[in-house]
């Protein structure tokens, strides 16, 4: 093999670096969405490498349920600060507060408001491409989505009419009100992503690895014990040693139990492993075509 | 390194076909039988089995991941698959078959290594076949497969396999661009010889489709002849109190061509000034040297006027300059492409105004041959067109290197991408007026 010649992360890194680049040059508007999850740190580690020495020329974004783990939130706004980068975060709270959004009474789920809370945020800012952390191999609606992904002026994905994407040509151009979703990462697989974290020595929230926390079964997972989550009578309780494979909202994320507690242990883990990323997410289960719904709706 | 012993090197391929030819079966025999499944997608297929399948898994559900396309047994859009072997890592583009969807195969195919062309055995070759092979040499992918299916079907027949195999290889010497092409009699729905070799072809030495992809020898796709620097953005930090960065002006890209050294001389187009590469920066340090697809930051020797769109390129070996262009079109849009259309032309970095000023011919694909001077081109034709831009633009023959001989025609208005571009050659090089830099 020759000495020019990139391997499979380099090849993603540069697809990547190439993206943000156009985003920044082809958008009046753009931001990040930054989560402090796995891949929106992979995310961020490509904007430092696509846009250093100058700073970050957009502003991270990030819609809080108020169900979210603390550690994530505590980590958001740190590796923001340390970046220098501006971090918008706008709450369903607030946005059910000001008739935003409007809950469905008696669920006790933030996932569908944080579609319209994502929406208004988009609307205050008039954010034209927001760039994202989804991957295509995820979920089999993300697996159809093209890396620049069109939006009406509602936010909707209509999957069957989107472009054409040809060699590394990003058609860009919206008319006012309508908006580009962007994701850079749509060919990593979560080893890719691992394997990332392990190669930049980036730094990810510690939920990500092994440590112990009280649990209760319901509907086959282990979902994490909160005020929000009271374990009802009769249900299995039990104190675990246990990690976060995906981070959803506090009361949807199924804990597995492991023992991993470095990058190199979940690599190890993840190339074993027997299920998918979004097999311990309780929102992806509802339907067939949960995601597609969702995204349909306005989703990420 | 725990992850030394990870496969480093992708493939990317695509399969196409016509409707029913068993490309998603296909793909997701191959997640199947090479154990790429894992067992929530597993019982997510034994579900929805016992609800729309009777009873029997459906492997197609894999991969069409709409509720249409499960509704109605099709697939809508290109759907990509990620897995990996002990030797190799793929990203599958499974792209539709529908003459609708032609644009989707492009989509799919403008990026593959490899395409794997799927020709059901009872039908043979038809014409969503032959344009398939057609797209597949336009877009200049090196190798391809032809999985001939549904070989149950047949009763194994060598015969009928032979047929078809020497049908298609009638025609492909007037394609001339594959590097290599590999014929394979399957059953995607059984597994014959997608993962495992069959029982039921004796008289076929293989290999199976599984090993082909592991195998086949990829030589870079990327161009590491000519020095090509589409400027993407510009690098200006705003940092006055940095002695680092102070007057720091970087121009940052993705190198579509080539390679390039520090202290190289090189020519910024169009403006046709001759300067030297200062610095390679990267967040990671600086390099000596970079190579196509790098993205880089490049310092010049000189602080020249350069913004997104100009393109820095080695001093020899130099790319065209033009305003009147002649390129291979492959139409997506229902409204039809006509002469004296206007449309917004993506090229590497830079969009301009084109007009359409003449068609000059249409593929016709039962005899491949152009058809002179067609009225219009339609949805999923292929014809050769000749453009007038606003302002000439720097390019190569699409041939010579894809990605600055390729680009888009976006409609205004509805900002479609409307068309998918590869340029003819230039008839000659950029001239610019070399004016050395001097201060």
């Amino acid at each position: 093999m020759s000495s020019y010649h990139l391997d499979h992360l380099q090849l993603l890194e540069t697809e990547g670096i190439h993206i943000m680049r156009e985003v920044a040059a082809e958008f009046e508007r753009p931001a990040l969405l930054f989560s402090g999850g796995k891949d929106s740190i992979c995310l961020l580690r490509l904007a430092e490498k696509a846009f250093r020495p100058s700073e970050i020329p957009l502003p991270l974004l990030n819609v809080d349920t108020g169900h979210h783990f603390p550690e994530l939130n505590e980590f958001r706004d740190r590796r923001a600060k340390e970046l220098g980068a501006k971090l918008i975060v706008r709450t369903v709270e607030e946005a059910v507060a000001k008739g935003i959004a409007v809950p469905v009474p008696g669920e006790i789920s933030r996932n569908r408001l944080q579609i319209p809370t994502l929406l208004a945020a988009i609307e205050e800012f008039q954010f034209d491409g927001l760039i994202g952390g989804a991957r295509r191999d995820e979920e089999k609606a993300r697996a159809k989505e093209r890396f620049f992904s069109f939006r009406d002026s509602f936010g909707q994905w209509d999957p069957k009419n989107q472009r054409p994407e040809i060699w590394n040509l990003y058609n860009a151009r919206i008319n006012p009100g309508e908006q580009m979703r962007v994701f850079p990462l749509s060919n990593w697989t979560e080893m890719d992503i691992w394997e990332y974290i392990g190669k930049e020595k980036l730094e990810v929230p510690a939920i990500y690895f092994s440590h112990k926390r009280r649990c209760v079964r319901r509907h086959g997972q282990w979902l994490p014990v909160t005020d929000l989550l009271p374990p009802r009578p009769n249900e299995e309780v039990a104190e675990l040693v246990v990690r976060v494979r995906t981070i959803g909202d506090i009361i949807s994320t199924g804990m597995i139990e492991s023992p991993a507690n470095s990058v190199d242990d979940i690599i190890a883990e993840i190339a074993a492993a027997r299920v998918t990323e979004r097999g311990s997410r309780a929102d992806d289960k509802s339907s067939e075509a949960a995601m597609e719904d969702r995204k349909k709706a306005g989703y990420f | 390194m725990s992850h030394a012993q990870h496969p480093v090197e992708i493939l990317r391929f695509n399969t196409c076909g016509s409707v029913d030819d068993g490309k998603s079966t296909l793909i997701g025999r191959l997640l199947y039988d090479s154990k790429s499944l894992m067992e929530d997608q597993i019982e997510a297929l034994e579900r929805s089995a016992d609800i729309t399948g009777g009873g029997r898994i459906n492997l197609a559900n894999l991969t069409d991941g709409l509720r249409a396309e499960r509704e109605q047994g099709i697939t809508i859009d290109v759907a990509y698959r990620y897995f990996a072997t002990p030797k190799r890592k793929f990203i599958v583009a499974d792209t539709p078959g529908h003459v609708q969807y032609t644009r989707n195969m492009v989509t799919g195919a403008s990026t593959a290594n490899l395409s794997i062309v799927l020709a059901d055995a009872r039908q043979g070759v038809i014409e969503q076949t032959r344009r398939h092979i057609y797209i597949g040499a336009l877009l200049g992918i090196p190798h391809l497969v032809i999985a001939v299916n549904k070989m149950d079907l047949v009763n194994w027949d060598k015969e009928r396999f032979l047929e078809i195999r020497d049908e298609i290889e009638d025609f492909l010497p007037k394609l001339d661009v594959f590097r290599d092409v590999k014929f394979m009699p399957i059953s995607a729905l059984e597994g014959d010889n997608v993962v495992f070799a069959s029982k039921n072809t004796p008289w076929f030495e293989g290999p199976t489709l599984l090993a082909h992809l592991e195998t086949v020898h990829i030589a870079s796709d990327w161009n590491l002849d000519a020095f090509r620097f589409p400027v993407q953005w510009v690098n200006r930090p705003n940092r006055p109190n940095d002695v680092n960065f102070h007057d720091f002006r970087g121009l940052s890209g993705q190198i579509a061509g080539g390679i390039v050294q520090k202290n190289q001389e090189v020519v910024v187009l169009p403006l046709g000034i001759k300067t030297t590469i200062k610095d390679i920066w990267t967040c990671d340090g600086s390099l000596t040297e970079a190579f196509c697809p790098q993205s880089v930051t490049i310092c010049l020797a000189h602080d020249i006027d350069v913004s997104r769109g100009d393109m820095i390129v080695g001093a020899r070996n130099l790319p065209g300059y033009s305003a009147n262009l002649r390129a291979q079109v492959c139409w997506m849009q229902t409204r039809p492409l006509q002469a004296n259309k206007k449309y917004l032309l993506k090229q590497t970095t830079q969009t301009v105004q084109a007009a359409v000023t003449s068609l000059e011919s249409r593929i016709n694909f039962d005899s491949f041959e152009p058809e002179p001077a067609p009225p219009q081109l339609g949805i999923n034709d292929i014809g050769i067109i000749h453009l007038r831009t606003a302002k000439p633009i720097v390019f190569d023959g699409y041939k010579t290197n894809r990605l600055t001989g390729s680009f888009i025609l976006i409609e205004s208005g509805t900002n479609a991408t409307a068309g998918a571009g590869m340029l003819l050659p230039p008839l000659e090089p950029a001239k610019p007026e070399y004016s050395d830099f001097a201060i």
